[in-house]
């Protein structure tokens, strides 16, 4: 249960890009302190803005969302930081706490 | 993430086979493991995060990778094809499992009452010999009855299974506990059964005994401080 999700995202995706949607992954790859979802927690979106599963408790889903479709247009992956002492995440708001890195990659 | 890549993690994870997924956060590249051929020091740490579960980034030769286990999910063994049987499978499935009901009686084990859901009619202990149960199992026995509970709780046992819950009040439990020591179990075997069942939340109707019994499960599993929640004097019979 720590990793594998009852939420299936990879099936989703994969279903997804069979329909022709381009599809981006982000990925929890290390959290320190308070984060609510653990290293391995998955979200799938796609330039049409659909998304299922989350990196978060909601507070920066809207930000990795923006910086998939960063990396759906150029094609190259993002490693995101996220933490309680960083500007930027006041500016998106994570009100979760905590601290977290979130890998990005398109699938292609 | 190359389609390939999600193909075979998609295909793996079918199959009911553990796989690690190992990503190089510079420039996106992966490979899996064990089928591919990946350095030393990352089959280990993918070795490691599938044995634990847990999700981890390792650095090889100055480069950061993650490394992101796929485990088969963990799995829910029912013996009883009872009412709160058809409340807990749902819930369990929701929570990730992937649960199989043991009931030789048909009346109990149809289709029409449990939809979808991996029926056995076997006797309980070769239901559990085929099942072969492991430390990611979760057993429950619900039938009320000796005759399917005491073979199943024996397989259970014998097994890693990381939960076993059985169905009964104090006193059914007392009687339960006489047999399975004529049976050759003794008191630290026995206290591996989690009985009454269930976290005790004054759940009366199946779904909420369903509930608390599920909420036991993904305590244990998670370590849960869960001891002293019940006094010896607790007029507490959930389920009885």
């Amino acid at each position: 249960m720590t990793t594998s999700d009852s939420e299936d995202v990879l099936g989703t995706a994969a279903q997804w890009r069979a329909a022709g949607e381009t599809v981006a992954l982000a990925t929890v790859v290390e959290t320190w302190g308070s984060s609510p979802r653990p290293a391995g927690s998955r979200m799938a979106v796609t330039a049409s803005g659909r998304m299922a599963g989350s990196v978060s408790g909601g507070c920066i889903e809207g930000a990795v969302a923006d910086a998939a479709k960063q990396t759906m247009a150029t094609g190259a992956p993002q490693l995101l930081d996220f933490g309680i002492s960083d500007e930027r995440a006041w500016e998106v708001g994570l009100a979760c706490g905590g601290k977290l890195k979130v890998f990005v990659e398109k699938l292609s | 993430m190359t389609p390939e890549i999600l193909d075979r993690l998609l295909a793996e994870r079918s199959a009911g086979r553990p796989v690690a997924l190992l990503t190089r956060l510079s420039d996106g590249h992966q490979c899996l493991w064990p089928d591919d051929a990946c350095p030393g020091a990352l089959a280990e740490a993918a070795a490691a995060a599938l044995r634990d579960d847990q999700a981890r980034t390792v650095t090889l030769d100055g480069e950061p990778w993650f490394v992101h286990p796929h485990n088969p999910p963990l799995r829910l063994v029912v013996v009883g094809a009872v009412h709160i049987a058809q409340a807990l499978v749902p819930m369990a499935a929701r929570v990730g499992f992937a649960v199989t009901v043991v009931d030789p009686r048909r009346a109990f084990a149809t289709e029409e009452r449990f939809e979808g859901v991996t029926l056995s009619t076997d006797w309980p202990d070769e239901a559990l010999d085929a099942l072969r149960p492991d430390a990611r199992t979760a057993i429950v026995t619900l039938s009320h009855d000796p005759k399917l509970d005491d073979p199943a709780l024996d397989r259970a046992l014998k097994s890693p299974a990381f939960y076993i819950g059985a169905l009964g009040s104090r006193r059914t439990h007392a009687k339960r506990v006489a047999r399975l020591k004529e049976m050759g179990f003794d008191d630290a075997a026995i206290a591996r059964i989690h009985a009454p069942i269930g976290l005790d939340i004054e759940a009366v109707t199946a779904p909420e005994i369903a509930l608390s019994i599920l909420a036991e499960i993904v305590a244990v599993r998670r370590g849960a401080a869960l001891a002293a929640r019940r006094q010896p004097s607790s007029p507490n019979t959930a389920a009885a």
